[in-house]
């Protein structure tokens, strides 16, 4: 029997925990003696007031969706994918390449080839992780940690010894040529006359990034290999006996995972900064982990949840610009947020599930009264 | 290289190794009782962040160190309570401890201090002093054995030799004490523990408590004795180098020891030379940054011996009712 409905599981849940994350986070913000209530609405107003501040939260948004979704699918196949910041660094180098080395004709071609790169150097970066998982046991949270680490020393590397332009200072690529120019979403907006800020870097990527969540949706529950990924995440045992080979699984699903990680490249990177530099990701591919705790997997949820984290980036970098609240109060919040959503999780539902269980009750003990 | 360069190196490699060594004894505890703990970072990151800034108000090293332990603590509790009392996922509760210590030693820092993110520069008492062995007057003079007692063995802080003799006393505490072996025995089969009407929660809750104590040691080692001062960042990944290096020793504390000083050497190696020119080839700066972790996941894939860990670890123990 179920103990709770399932949309207490899916929505009163995921609020209740934030909403602990948030009361917790007011606690600090007033520690600090700064004001709660004003820094949020700062917050707010900083980042969906204006087209302006649209355009930040959607840039930043569409880099979760990338990395949550990268963490989604693999943790419907029970793997935690934590290699998120690695894969969507070699994603970068990807692109880099693609954008350097290739005479695009067109911005659309360039886009189509970047997004191709990315996801086979994102997921190159995780092949190695999932094989040593599938084959030889190893643990792949702690494989994928290592890896993080060895991207930023390889990218480091690169940077500094082989792809900075003669002359150049800073540990970076040479600026992309002109034709790989992504259209923001200012040019696509204002092809419909809807007027959007010049400015803010939100760009064609987040299409893609829709494309992808319904592409992930697609491919979780309308495919084959959906099925039996949800199948092996769900018992291995199960699905081993159904004849579905762990080794595929993990391997497939991890490849998919990486590739995904590795896509959010065409936003920070091409669509964005548009040359490779140090520490691209910005630590993006961590906060995948908290948009799929809080979008429970699901590439709607998913979804959301980037939208919300990338109003936490934009009314967070607001808060360090016009109070004496850091940047780094988004990183506490952050936490507190995968904290509760993902560690205390227990906390919040085994209450409910008893609340849930002692209505019940009283329903079915006055029906059987009458 | 000379005898000199070669004891600035061992010397270097110590000061390294040490609260590499602290932090994997830390994991050696939680993981050995089953609780993962890939939080090592965080707990380090606060510690460090507490004990210079107490250090710095009150000028005392001692408080500033209980101050790292206390911090230290208070994560560790919050990971027993999301991985032991609460049955959370492990590994989820990690990462957030780790990026609750990132975000908030900064936010506090900024509030206290008001230097992006940093304590002011400690000195005199509340950094540990180095403490020079007895005899060196005397054995200096000998030599190689008086430079190597003079330059390597004496001359370090308080908490280098304690992390040292850290290690045959987390060896005994294991391997030679009842408690050792009951807390051994709740990373491998919980269930049988229980039956033996010993309390898994409590037992688990004791190790974690443990990891913190050391946890707090070695965050406390870096800003009060490494470096004079907490900045930003600082462990700077240490605590995962640490976790790489108890998979390196297969949980176990001698190993450990070689392990980190392994490691240590390669950070001070990588600190010293910069790129090394091994005739015409050129090893570079970010290869030897790189190698601890590419060391681990050779030992995880086990072409050189296979690493397992605790049977039980990463999973809650549930009581049968």
């Amino acid at each position: 029997m179920q103990k709770m409905p399932a949309w207490a599981d899916v929505v009163l849940i995921p609020l209740i925990s934030l909403l602990l994350a948030a009361i917790l986070s007011g606690l600090v913000i007033l520690a600090i003696g700064e004001n709660p209530w004003e820094a949020l609405k700062l917050m707010i107003s900083g980042s969906v007031g204006s087209s302006y501040a649209w355009g930040y939260t959607l840039y930043y948004a569409t880099n979760f969706i990338f990395t949550g979704l990268a963490v989604a699918i693999a943790f419907h196949s029970r793997m935690f994918n934590i290699g998120g910041e690695g894969q969507a660094m070699l994603g970068g180098l990807g692109v880099a390449y693609v954008c350097l080395f290739i005479p695009w004709p067109h911005w659309s071609l360039a886009l189509i080839g970047a997004t191709a790169a990315s996801a086979l150097f994102g997921a190159a970066w995780a092949a190695l992780p999932a094989y040593l998982q599938a084959r030889r046991g190893s643990h792949i949270v702690i494989t994928t940690i290592m890896f993080n680490f060895i991207a930023a020393a390889f990218l480091n590397y690169l940077l500094v010894n082989v792809l900075k332009p003669m002359g150049a200072m800073d540990p970076a690529t040479a600026k992309f040529p002109a034709p790989t120019h992504l259209p923001s979403l200012h040019d696509i907006l204002g092809a419909f006359g809807i007027p959007f800020s010049k400015a803010a870097p939100a760009n064609v990527a987040l299409l893609v990034a829709i494309l992808a969540c319904v592409g992930v949706w697609l491919l979780v529950w309308r495919t084959r290999l959906g099925y039996e990924i949800r199948a092996f995440g769900h018992s291995e045992s199960a699905a081993k006996y159904a004849g579905i080979s762990p080794t595929r699984i993990i391997m497939l699903s991890m490849l998919i995972s990486g590739g995904l990680a590795g896509m959010m490249a065409i936003n920070n990177v091409m669509g964005e900064a548009e040359r490779l530099v140090l520490n691209s990701t910005e630590g993006a591919g961590f906060i995948g982990i908290a948009v799929a705790l809080m979008g429970r997997s699901h590439p709607l949820g998913v979804f959301l949840a980037a939208i919300l984290f990338g109003i936490l980036y934009q009314g967070g970098a607001e808060l360090a610009l016009w109070t004496n609240i850091p940047r780094e109060m988004i990183v506490v919040i952050q936490a507190l947020v995968i904290l509760f959503t993902g560690a205390l999780d227990n906390m919040v539902r085994m209450p409910l599930e008893k609340l849930f269980l002692a209505l019940r009750r009283g329903q079915t003990a006055t029906t059987a009264g009458e | 290289m000379d005898l000199m360069t070669f004891l600035q190196l061992g010397d270097s490699t110590f000061r390294l190794s040490t609260p590499l060594l602290l932090a994997c004894l830390a994991g050696l505890f939680s993981e050995r009782a089953g609780i993962f703990d890939i939080g090592l970072e965080g707990k380090m990151l606060a510690a460090a962040f507490f004990s210079g800034a107490i250090a710095f108000v009150s000028g005392s090293v001692w408080l500033g160190l209980l101050a790292g332990i206390g911090a230290s603590l208070a994560l560790s509790l919050v990971h027993g309570l999301a991985s032991i009392t609460f049955r959370g996922n492990q590994l989820i509760s990690g990462v957030a401890i780790n990026f609750l210590a990132a975000g908030l030693t900064v936010v506090v820092a900024q509030d206290w201090f008001g230097q992006g993110g940093r304590t002011p520069q400690l000195a005199g008492a509340a950094r540990f002093q180095n403490i020079t062995l007895p005899f060196t007057e005397q054995i200096g003079h000998v030599p190689f054995l008086g430079p190597v007692y003079v330059e390597l063995i004496s001359g370090h802080t308080f908490i280098v030799y304690l992390a040292a003799l850290c290690v045959p006393a987390a060896w005994w505490l294991l391997f030679r004490t009842r408690f050792g072996l009951r807390l051994r025995a709740v990373g491998e089969n919980p269930a049988a523990v229980d039956t033996a009407g010993i309390s898994v929660v409590r037992l688990r809750f004791v190790a974690v408590g443990i990891c913190g104590v050391l946890c707090g040691i070695a965050g406390a080692y870096l800003a009060t004795a490494l470096q004079a001062g907490f900045i930003k960042d600082m462990t700077a990944g240490r605590g995962f180098i640490a976790l790489a290096a108890l998979i390196f020793a297969k949980w176990r504390p001698w190993y450990a020891l070689y392990a980190c000083l392994l490691f240590g050497l390669l950070q001070a190696v990588a600190l010293r030379f910069q790129n090394i020119n091994l005739g015409g080839f050129v090893l570079p700066v970010q290869f030897m940054d790189a190698l601890p972790y590419i060391l681990t996941v050779v030992i995880l894939a086990g072409f050189v011996g296979k690493a397992i860990p605790p049977r039980a670890g990463g999973e809650p123990y549930v009581k049968e009712r």
